[in-house]
């Protein structure tokens, strides 16, 4: 099926804001996505038409209510493959996420002597909880190395992985490089030594199909926002075969089954983790969303995004002194480009594209282990999404020659 | 229009002290110092200064960050030099606004007052 992106771009009311008189020209969706009139609409036609909190009351709204919240998880569940829908537990985010992981799991089972194994290209929110755990329960943390080109030292996890490592991390797709990991292949690593495997997936799911049987990761976080939903919403894959080693996360209400003064049971999977009222209004948010991306279809959306990042890295080659970091081969490369001036600070980069209209990201990403490797202090980022098309690139690509203008680059 | 903006922010002055800036570097001898940063876009500015009878005898500001910040600090250390601590005790922002000669947006007035912040952590005690 071909998609007709441009006409997408009528269900995204906030494409028609202007900027500094200029058509708005949004290059940030790494950092959040828009959101279409369906996933709008959804939220809205909750609240007014459904709106009670679940799995407690026995009148119609709130069985309604508890039906949509389930019927959000099911669609996650379909989306990503996972083969039971209790898999997937709602979470704000996919930091939210990760911090489940490291209580549930590292915090109860992994303790001195254990270790983790995460990445210098992560997030810091998936860098973070670890060094939390590192602290608190006495482990190690160890971090595989990237190459120049921004791809993994893939060979330091045969020297790395032992008989004490109890989680390897990595994230699927670089919100900086945009390189997207071998993740199958790291999950065998991870499996043939006994250990758990964490996906971060926050960049991937949105962007490119993600299967977790294929995958055959033990978890996988992500966030709504980036995928066209709601902020507020993500959720967490947790294998059914290592659920049981989890404990509860946060507690209170809806996570437990009987109470007593001192004691507690805990409710099954995946209510378990899900302590308090949930969103659901952004849950059905992000079903709408999903139904939106199924409609498109992943594998197009990848199409679009690699056609897009092919044409904006060719036409970047133009500006003068400027460098992009990550990987050129887009087979293992996503639409997020990163890239500094040499002589201009990015931070003017960003200013001075606000000023035709474009919305770029510049700063550390969240990322201030990669960015020292790097050897920079801050980026600009550009970042595609299905609503982003080649005329909004050249319009970049004539603003980032204005930066060399104004500052002087000869 | 938006050209107009442009030239009216990235003046010739603020390019200039940017890339040749006249301040910059660590001040052997300093007696006061403080350093600031701003944590949303990561400018740092660290302003030094040599204090003798009550008169800054010497400046020098390190640091990193956009051309507003570092511009702002450069022409900041070139306008305090000289003069005597009572003399800038009430220096505030459109003081530095008007040394900077240029209009700037809610946004990156953070960056242009950064080296003002520092100095004024610099001096706090002297006027205690």
């Amino acid at each position: 099926m071909s998609v007709k992106f441009e006409s997408l771009r009528e269900d995204f009311p906030i494409l028609k804001r202007k900027m500094h008189g200029k058509n708005l020209i949004f290059l940030d969706s790494t950092s959040t996505s828009q959101k279409p009139m369906q996933v709008i609409q959804a939220i809205e036609e909750y609240y007014r038409s459904t709106n009670s909190n679940v799995q407690r009351a026995i009148y119609d709204l709130s069985v309604e209510a508890t039906e949509m919240h389930e019927e959000a998880r099911s669609k996650v569940a379909k989306f990503i493959n996972a083969k039971h829908t209790e898999e997937i537990i709602f979470t704000r985010n996919t930091t939210e996420a990760i911090n489940l992981v490291m209580h549930a799991y590292a915090m109860n089972k992994l303790g001195k002597n254990r270790e983790i194994i995460t990445t210098i290209m992560e997030h810091h929110s998936n860098i973070l909880p670890w060094q939390f755990w590192e602290r608190n329960a006495g482990g190690k943390l160890n971090f595989i190395d990237i190459k120049d080109d921004g791809t993994l030292k893939m060979e330091q996890y045969d020297k790395l992985v032992n008989e004490r490592t109890g989680l390897i991390t990595v994230l699927h797709q670089s919100n900086v490089v945009g390189t997207i990991n071998d993740v199958e292949n790291i999950a065998k690593i991870a499996h043939e030594n006994n250990s758990l495997f964490l996906v971060d997936a926050a960049q991937s799911i949105p962007h490119i199909p993600v299967n977790v049987q294929k995958i055959n990761c033990d978890f996988l976080a992500f966030s709504g926002h980036k995928m066209l939903a709601p902020m507020g919403i993500g959720c967490l894959y947790v294998k059914k075969e290592v659920q049981e080693m989890l404990e509860p996360f946060m507690y209170g209400g809806e996570m437990n089954k009987q109470v007593s003064m001192h004691e507690a049971k805990w409710n099954e999977a995946p209510w378990k983790w899900e302590a308090g009222t949930p969103d659901v209004a952004s849950a059905v948010g992000l079903g709408a969303a999903i139904d939106y991306l199924n409609k498109i279809g992943m594998e197009n959306v990848q199409k679009h995004e690699k056609e897009l990042t092919k044409y904006a890295l060719d036409e970047m080659e133009n500006v003068k002194r400027i460098k992009i970091f990550g990987p050129h081969d887009l087979e293992i490369r996503g639409g997020v480009i990163s890239f500094v001036f040499d002589g201009v600070h990015p931070h003017d980069v960003a200013d001075i594209l606000n000023r035709e209209g474009i919305a770029v990201r510049s700063g550390r990403m969240c990322a201030e282990p990669l960015l020292k490797r790097l050897g920079v202090s801050d980026v600009t980022r550009a970042s595609f999404y299905i609503y982003n098309t080649k005329e909004e690139i050249d319009a970049f690509v004539n603003g980032l020659k204005k930066v060399a203008e104004v500052f002087r680059l000869g | 229009m938006a050209e107009e903006e442009l030239r009216m922010l990235y003046t010739e002055q603020i390019i200039d002290r940017y890339k040749n800036p006249r301040n910059f570097g660590e001040l052997k001898g300093a007696n006061a110092e403080a350093e600031d940063m701003n944590p949303i876009c990561g400018d740092r500015i660290k302003m030094q200064l040599k204090i003798e009878e009550g008169r800054v005898f010497d400046v020098k500001y390190s640091g990193e960050g956009c051309s507003i910040s570092q511009a702002s600090a450069d022409l900041l250390a070139d306008f305090i030099k000289g003069k005597t601590i009572e003399e800038l005790k009430t220096l505030q922002k459109d003081d530095v606004l008007k040394i900077l000669g240029i209009e700037v947006t809610a946004v990156r007035l953070k960056c242009a007052l950064l080296s003002l912040k520092a100095f004024k952590l610099a001096t706090l005690n002297l006027y205690r």
